[in-house]
């Protein structure tokens, strides 16, 4: 479905991707893990068309999508919940959601997919009427992801998604996550928290300053004594 | 004339002149807000609306016709000035895209000399709008009442366009946040071109008002509006569109207050104490009076 092949990126004069490869197939859930500066959130930007390649393929069923502007791309179903989640603050949670709408034009599946929206985080239908800024951290990250559903993600990137979050949030994000994969929805998530991403997901990369450094099947990497050493903090054996 | 009659009547002035300030504010806060562009040459979309206007009227159109091509020019020319100046630049340091403004200031402002000479021409109104109509004892210009007017159903209107349309939220949204909106997928050209449309649209109904008021035109005609209209949008707080009508109304409010109560001496340095008292506010209160002082969350 989704296809890096040898992606470079710069960032200024900073290599920040250095011929990475990366696949996602139809219905997976993809994780990608690695310290900040890894190049992780990068990997999504470019992926979202707000940074472009220097050299290397990124497709998505076939298509470029390194001619294609960010607006493009979301049209393509290809939508990103970012890092640092980007809500808009002095909106309405209701109006924030509408915007992840806001490239659909049948009303009806939008009041729908509101609903389960709503549904998915009740929490959002409580404070449907009050501005983005005026949630807790927990309460915007949901807002964000709740935000890109509405623009009806075929493949959904996911950039860190429980950072800063308190544990109880971080299982109700995480719970959400495997709900929308056992949906069908493509995922592509980023994570820090190597654990309980190597728990959800089919399959994983860890990234280390610009390069795809390992990859495997989650249940290979959740075993790897490598991987338990350096990302999933146990005492190496 | 009596002192409440004086009073009456200056408020009315400070309110019309603020009126005129707050509508060009807005159109300087709806560019910053999204592009992070002081966009100077904003002035000068007055002095465009205002020839265009005088065009039509020396070749005989009746006034609101004139009013109407006035309003309509400078609209095409501050789309056109965002098509051919800022968007091949969008995304440049910022010092870049205010040097780039001053470049349109200037090119326009030499056009118009080349076509219309500098010397000042005298803007031919109709009588009725010159006039001062008399309420009991007030007697009020009806240019004054006709800003105050045409401000207030304008700020209505672009009231109900932020808040009720998808294109309107969709602007506030770029404003606050131009990634995420990207990656929402919002349509960030159409946003902009809306945003220079609405405020041209306003620049081009002050030039009408302003040419009435001062009764003439001339190329550089929109360099003090301009300068105005960005200490007001100082004042409320860049690139907030309450913030931008708050402050053209309080520079209103303000200039008139200093020109009644300063001595006779000292009345021909009224901007200067306008940007003392500027000043002292943007050390209490640096991002202006309702500018963003949150601080994000974690």
């Amino acid at each position: 479905m989704l296809n890096l092949e040898e992606v470079n990126v710069f960032y200024g004069h900073v290599h920040a991707l250095k011929g990475i490869s990366i696949k996602v197939e139809q219905g997976e859930l993809v994780t990608i893990l690695g310290a900040n500066g890894a190049g992780k959130t990068t990997t999504l930007m470019t992926l979202s068309g707000i940074l472009k390649p220097q050299s290397g393929k990124v497709t998505y069923e076939g298509q470029d999508l390194t001619r294609l502007s960010s607006r493009q791309i979301v049209n393509l179903g290809i939508i990103q919940c970012p890092e640092g989640r980007h809500i808009f603050g002095s909106l309405t949670v209701k109006e924030n959601l509408r915007l992840g709408a806001v490239r659909r034009d049948n009303h009806r599946e939008v009041e729908k997919d509101l609903e389960w929206v709503c549904n998915l985080f009740p929490i959002l239908a409580k404070r449907s009427r009050q501005t983005g800024a005026t949630l807790s951290g927990g309460e915007q990250q949901m807002l964000a992801i709740g935000r890109s559903l509405m623009a009806q993600p075929r493949l959904l990137l996911m950039d860190e998604p429980s950072l800063g979050l308190a544990p109880v949030i971080v299982q109700v994000i995480f719970d959400v996550i495997r709900q929308l994969h056992e949906g069908g929805v493509t995922i592509l998530l980023v994570e820090q928290n190597a654990r309980k991403a190597l728990q959800v997901a089919d399959r994983g990369y860890i990234m280390e300053t610009g390069t795809v450094k390992l990859s495997g099947t989650a249940k290979e990497m959740r075993a790897d004594p490598q991987v338990e050493h350096f990302y999933l903090g146990g005492s190496a054996t | 004339m009596t002192t409440a009659q004086y009073l009456i009547q200056q408020a009315i002035n400070a309110i019309s002149i603020g009126s005129l300030y707050a509508l060009m504010a807005i159109g300087l806060a709806m560019v910053f807000g999204i592009l992070r562009l002081i966009n100077f040459a904003h002035g000068d979309l007055i002095m465009v609306g205002s020839y265009a206007a005088w065009l039509a009227l020396v070749l005989g159109a009746p006034f609101w016709l004139a009013a109407i091509v006035g309003i309509a020019s400078s609209t095409i020319a501050g789309l056109l000035m965002e098509r051919a100046a800022y968007r091949p630049i969008r995304g440049a340091p910022s010092v870049a895209m205010l040097l780039t403004s001053f470049a349109v200031t200037i090119l326009l402002e030499n056009v118009a000399i080349l076509l219309f000479k500098p010397t000042p021409r005298a803007f031919p109104t109709p009588p009725i709008l010159s006039e001062a109509l008399n309420f009991g004892p007030l007697r009020i210009s009806s240019v004054d009442l006709l800003a105050i007017g045409i401000a207030l159903v304008l700020l209505v209107l672009l009231t109900l366009f932020v808040r009720r349309t998808e294109i309107g939220i969709s602007m506030r949204a770029s404003s606050e946040d131009l990634l995420g909106a990207q990656l929402m997928g919002i349509n960030i050209n159409a946003v902009i071109a809306y945003a220079f449309a609405i405020g041209s649209m306003m620049a081009g109904v002050v030039g009408i008002l302003w040419s009435i008021r001062v009764g003439k035109i001339d190329p550089l005609m929109g360099f003090y509006p301009v300068l105005k209209a960005f200490v007001a949008s100082v004042i409320g707080g860049l690139g907030s569109l309450p913030g931008a009508v708050l402050g053209g109304y309080l520079l209103g409010v303000l200039e008139i207050l200093l020109q009644g109560l300063l001595p006779q001496a000292l009345t021909s340095y009224r901007d200067a104490f306008v940007f003392i008292i500027l000043i002292v506010l943007l050390l209490f209160r640096p991002n202006g009076l309702l500018g963003s002082t949150e601080k994000e969350k974690i």
